[in-house]
């Protein structure tokens, strides 16, 4: 399993999770897990994806969810998950 | 399973309080380097810099894209020059010619510094040892991306103050060389006492002859964090509740530090050295150790306190940070450079520090007296007491010290200077007017200080 966590912050807009997650379906990364809360409009989710089969390398995908979040006036970001199990977990 | 609010305390570390790996550093000995001809020499120095680190930049741009963390230097350290060059240099322009080699290899590899133009006479001096210390201010003046470095003293040794008395003159020969850029050549140049072999950060990086033939180095650092966390959770809390929270964040930025160390080391097929954990400012707005000394209870650093509240937090970082990561090393600990911290500029500014303020200052801290302004008139003597005042509270107190000090030709106290980028802008501060030119001027050594009876 190659985990990665995807997070998308910004102002709450209809299909967020639709866009994101037919990225990824297409990409081949399966989705394992989702939190999502909206406060005062502002959307914030944490994904936790497996990247294990991802068709495109991890960096194109972790690019190309960015630029998606550009076009959609939001922040997503996609980091390989070591480096917050590293920081939180002993 | 990681939540959501880890998630966004990293995220917010990196994004809004400045958290990045300052430096992946390879270590590359160049003892096989070694040949009678000066050509030779500076073709299997170029040859062997590039075999090896041809994918440092491209590797450590990777691991930050992947992870998200800011890799923001890419840099190389190498084997003491003075020992590389011994047996084909007759004289200074030789190692200059070295100097040049190294550059060469910097600008085409991409990494913004190469340090190791370096010598180690703790004790001693040979001739190729002061020839490359005679070769530094025309090396500083002629390259760009090369750090010098030398280590003048150690506990073991004592403090060659012959050493000690050259290095004041050819920190003023190196500010007169490039007088026309504030004298920066003198911000590539540090004089240490019990220098690291591993430390990653410049200017006083170098792989030790004890070092492997190649190794990853990593140095961390996250003022901005620690300041925040204590703005945020930690006004007129006890002492112990303040150790325990710098403790921490110390803990998480070393994690950070030591997975791109795995990492990088890995990718690069070299083994990993250490993590030098080091709170290392820059003159981004937060990204500040004095902040955090204010955070702490200070109007300003420099103002009485301020050497407790230092010890207090140099000693934190290590405790945190030792925990986080197998291998230790460097540095290690608080950095209080003045120019390359807002914090400290503005503390200058406003008169609480001084360069007698910051030597008490750097006795509890992880290194000395560092990117600090002096009027250009200041005598290579004063300078050479500088340098051995700083060597004996290293020696003294068994702990790496350093001078980088740079005498601005033609500016005097009150003026300013702009080095640009990392090595950020600086107020010019006062030097004692006393005069120490007849101690000086003895020759030979300050021995080694004795180390029973510790009190």
């Amino acid at each position: 399993m190659k985990k990665a966590i995807i997070t998308v912050v910004g102002k709450d807009t209809v299909g967020i999770i639709a866009k994101t997650s037919a990225y990824l379906a297409k990409a081949n990364i399966n989705i394992l897990d989702i939190s999502q809360t909206v406060v005062q409009d502002y959307f914030n989710m944490m994904m936790i994806v497996d990247c294990a089969k991802a068709r495109r390398p991890f960096e194109d995908v972790s690019a190309d969810l960015a630029e998606l979040g550009l076009s959609l006036g939001l922040k997503i970001r996609c980091q390989k998950s070591e480096i917050f199990e590293r920081m939180h977990r002993v | 399973m990681i939540t959501v609010s880890e998630v966004s305390e990293t995220n917010k570390m990196i994004l809004e309080e400045n958290l990045d790996v300052r430096t992946i550093t390879m270590g590359v000995s160049l003892l096989d380097c070694a040949d009678s001809s000066v050509k030779k020499t500076c073709d299997s120095v170029y040859a062997k810099l590039l075999r090896l680190a041809g994918k440092l930049v491209k590797t450590g741009d990777e691991i930050g894209r992947e992870f998200g963390v800011p890799v923001v230097n890419k840099r190389i350290s190498i084997t003491p020059m003075a020992v590389v060059g011994a047996s084909c240099c007759r004289k200074p322009a030789d190692f200059v010619r070295l100097a040049k080699t190294l550059d060469r290899a910097a600008k085409r590899l991409g990494v913004n510094f190469i340090g190791g133009y370096s010598a180690v006479v703790s004790k001693g001096m040979t001739p190729a040892d002061e020839m490359l210390i005679r070769s530094i201010p025309e090396a500083m003046a002629t390259t760009e991306r090369v750090c010098s470095s030398v280590n003048v003293g150690s506990t073991k040794t004592g403090i060659d103050m012959d050493a000690v008395r050259l290095m004041g003159e050819i920190v003023k020969e190196t500010a007169a060389k490039t007088a026309k850029r504030d004298s920066i050549g003198c911000a590539k140049l540090v004089v240490l006492c019990n220098a690291p072999d591993d430390n990653p950060f410049m200017a006083g990086a170098f792989h030790g002859v004890t070092e492997g033939d190649a190794v990853i180095n990593v140095g961390v650092s996250g003022p901005g964090v620690v300041n925040r966390v204590l703005a945020n959770s930690c006004r007129g809390v006890p002492f112990e509740d303040l150790c325990e929270t710098i403790k921490r964040t110390a803990f998480k930025i070393t994690r950070v530090g030591q997975l791109v160390a795995q990492e990088a080391a890995k990718r690069l097929g070299l083994p990993f050295g250490i993590v030098d954990l080091s709170l290392a400012p820059t003159p981004a707005v937060g990204d500040s150790v004095a902040d955090i000394l204010k955070e702490i209870g200070l109007e300003h650093p420099g103002a009485p306190g301020t050497t407790a509240a230092l010890a207090l937090l140099n000693d934190q970082v290590k405790k945190g940070g030792v925990m986080a990561s197998s291998y230790v090393g460097g540095l290690s600990g608080a950095f209080i450079p003045v120019s390359e911290d807002q914090g400290m500029i503005d503390a200058v500014d406003a008169g609480a520090l001084t360069i007698e303020k910051l030597e008490a200052m750097t006795c509890v801290c992880s290194v000395g007296l560092d990117m600090i302004a002096v009027p250009g008139d200041t005598p290579a003597s004063s300078i050479a007491g500088i340098i051995a005042d700083e060597a004996a509270i290293g020696m003294v107190n068994q702990k790496t010290t350093a001078v980088r000090i740079i005498p601005v030709a033609g500016k005097k106290v009150g003026d300013r200077v702009e080095f640009g980028g990392l090595l950020g802008h600086a107020p010019v501060m006062g030097v004692s007017k006393f005069s120490c030119a007849d101690m000086i001027a003895r020759a030979g050594r300050i021995p080694a200080p004795i180390h029973s009876f510790r009190n």
